[in-house]
């Protein structure tokens, strides 16, 4: 998966999420909690399909590494590439 | 059609899920009806046959309007969910009392659907209908799974699947788990949609009665104490790290453990203020306060509490807001709630001093864990604190009462492994 492909997919799910968004209009520089209404139940249906979507399981105590949807591409793009060699 | 919350007073039905001399069972979703507070589905509270309808699909009707004949078991057919003098909106009714033979349901009409007259034939829900929408499906040509062969919002979905091959989707919202009700479980769920500038309109007036009543009939005291939750907080990512991402809690289910734990010292806080007096509820079954995202909240209920494990209070509570904010509620959810949480951490402020939503007798409050210095023992330490208050009914508790209840919180709040 790419970056751009990572991006698109939280984009997805954060718009399932949140259908009020605009995802064009999302800065994937900036903490998208900054940008979206989510509370601590939409952050877990968020990593919950990110999961079903990946496979890639986030644990809770990563969760302050990633903040952008940036930060989520840099952080899946490795674990995935683990999981297709592996 | 039965009570359905305080702030309820009609509702219009959108369609039967059953048609007569269909064989019904307690706890069967036989209608849908669309109210203030979104599309609600009305369940029915004995066994029976379903003997002919008073309302029709399209009509709206007051709160305690019978809605349909049911003859139940071993009984000859009689008037089921009457209850004509409910009409007044003010008094808002028990929730245990109004719902019991009626399988009545007032509603408003929905917005997206087309008048039931147009469509005589089509049984679907109005989150199908709304999915079919947006998704471009035709229900007609759709073969429903529901209840009655009712379409479903997943039936629309395979339908949908069928058109297109989507690409890498996930399978769409898997019912939670450990769902305690399985049974009841339909597929009518999940989507959070957008609600029309009219429903939020709707609903901002049914906040405003049941608030005004409220400020205008409840003597409110309030108590606020903080909690230390470090052992919580510890426990629970303890907890977490064993737990897969969809098994996970959220501490504001420790939160509803130990409030639902704590009433069973203090049952004048668990109930009812109904004619002059106060009627304890049937059980703890705790309102959770969800707010919307375009505005407005409801405060739909989750059951037996105090019954339930961590998992399973955390699968109604995603099952709950899932529901929520896809607009589709059950009707005992609306009604039975015998005490509100509310919870604002979200939103960042550090205490909520709520409004009793009536004829219920309290609301416990949560703010948001704040790190804080907190001296204990002598030492000052930096601790996860919580500040929890509690809005009281001070015809049915005193301040005393209220201050041991919320004391009881913290203690139980200190051994996590035990709630």
């Amino acid at each position: 998966m790419t970056d751009d492909e990572i991006k698109a997919l939280v984009l997805r799910e954060l718009s399932n999420i949140a259908p009020e968004i605009d995802p064009a209009r999302i800065d994937p520089a900036v903490n998208v909690r900054d940008q979206v209404d989510l509370d601590s139940m939409n952050v877990l249906d968020l990593m919950i399909a990110i999961h079903e979507a990946t496979g890639v399981e986030i644990p809770e105590a990563d969760y302050p590494k990633i903040l952008t949807l940036n930060d989520f591409a840099s952080y899946l793009r490795p674990r995935l590439k683990d999981r297709q060699t592996g | 059609m039965p009570s359905l919350g305080a702030d309820i007073e009609t509702g219009t039905l959108v369609q039967w899920l059953v048609k007569p001399g269909d064989r019904i069972k307690r706890g069967d979703i036989i209608a849908v009806v669309e109210t203030e507070k979104g599309a609600i589905e009305i369940e029915v509270f004995q066994n029976g046959i379903v003997r002919s309808f008073a309302v029709q699909e399209g009509d709206k009707v007051p709160i305690g309007t019978t809605m349909a004949l049911i003859e139940t078991d071993g009984e000859a057919p009689a008037a089921t969910a009457p209850k004509p003098e409910a009409v007044t909106p003010a008094p808002p009714k028990p929730p245990a009392k109004p719902r019991p033979a009626a399988p009545a349901a007032a509603a408003s009409a929905a917005m997206t659907e087309p008048p039931p007259a147009a469509r005589p034939h089509l049984r679907i829900s109005p989150l199908a209908m709304r999915v079919a929408l947006e998704l471009g499906v035709d229900p007609a040509g759709v073969k429903g799974t529901g209840p009655g062969g009712a379409i479903t919002r997943f039936d629309i979905e395979a339908a949908a699947r069928a058109k297109t091959e989507p690409v890498a989707k996930p399978p769409a919202a898997t019912p939670p788990a450990a769902s305690p009700e399985p049974a009841r479980e339909t597929s009518r769920q999940v989507r959070p949609t957008v609600m029309s500038a009219e429903k939020q309109a709707a609903m901002r007036r049914a906040i405003a009665a049941a608030m005004a009543h409220s400020k205008r009939e409840i003597p409110h005291y309030y108590l606020g104490t903080r909690i230390d939750l470090s052992r919580a907080m510890a426990w629970l990512r303890e907890e977490n790290l064993k737990r897969t991402v969809n098994e996970r809690l959220l501490y504001s289910v420790l939160l509803l453990k130990a409030v639902g734990l704590a009433l069973h010292e203090f049952p004048e806080l668990n109930g009812f203020w109904i004619d002059g007096a106060f009627k304890p509820g049937s059980g703890i079954h705790i309102g959770v306060a969800i707010s919307l995202r375009q505005g407005g909240l409801v405060a739909p209920a989750i059951h037996d509490v105090d019954q339930k494990s961590l998992s399973e209070i955390m699968a109604s509570l995603r099952d709950l807001v899932k529901r929520v904010r896809a607009g589709v509620l059950r009707s005992s959810e609306i009604a039975d709630a015998t005490i509100t949480v509310t919870s604002l951490g979200e939103e960042g402020v550090e205490s909520v001093f709520g409004v009793i939503y009536p004829p219920q007798v309290a609301l416990v409050g949560f703010g948001k864990i704040l790190e804080r210095p907190w001296a204990q023992d002598g030492m000052i330490g930096v601790r996860p604190i919580i500040m929890a208050s509690l809005s009281g009914d001070h015809r049915a508790s005193d301040g005393h009462r209220g201050g041991l209840f919320l004391a009881t919180l913290d203690r139980l709040l200190q051994e996590p492994e035990k709630l």
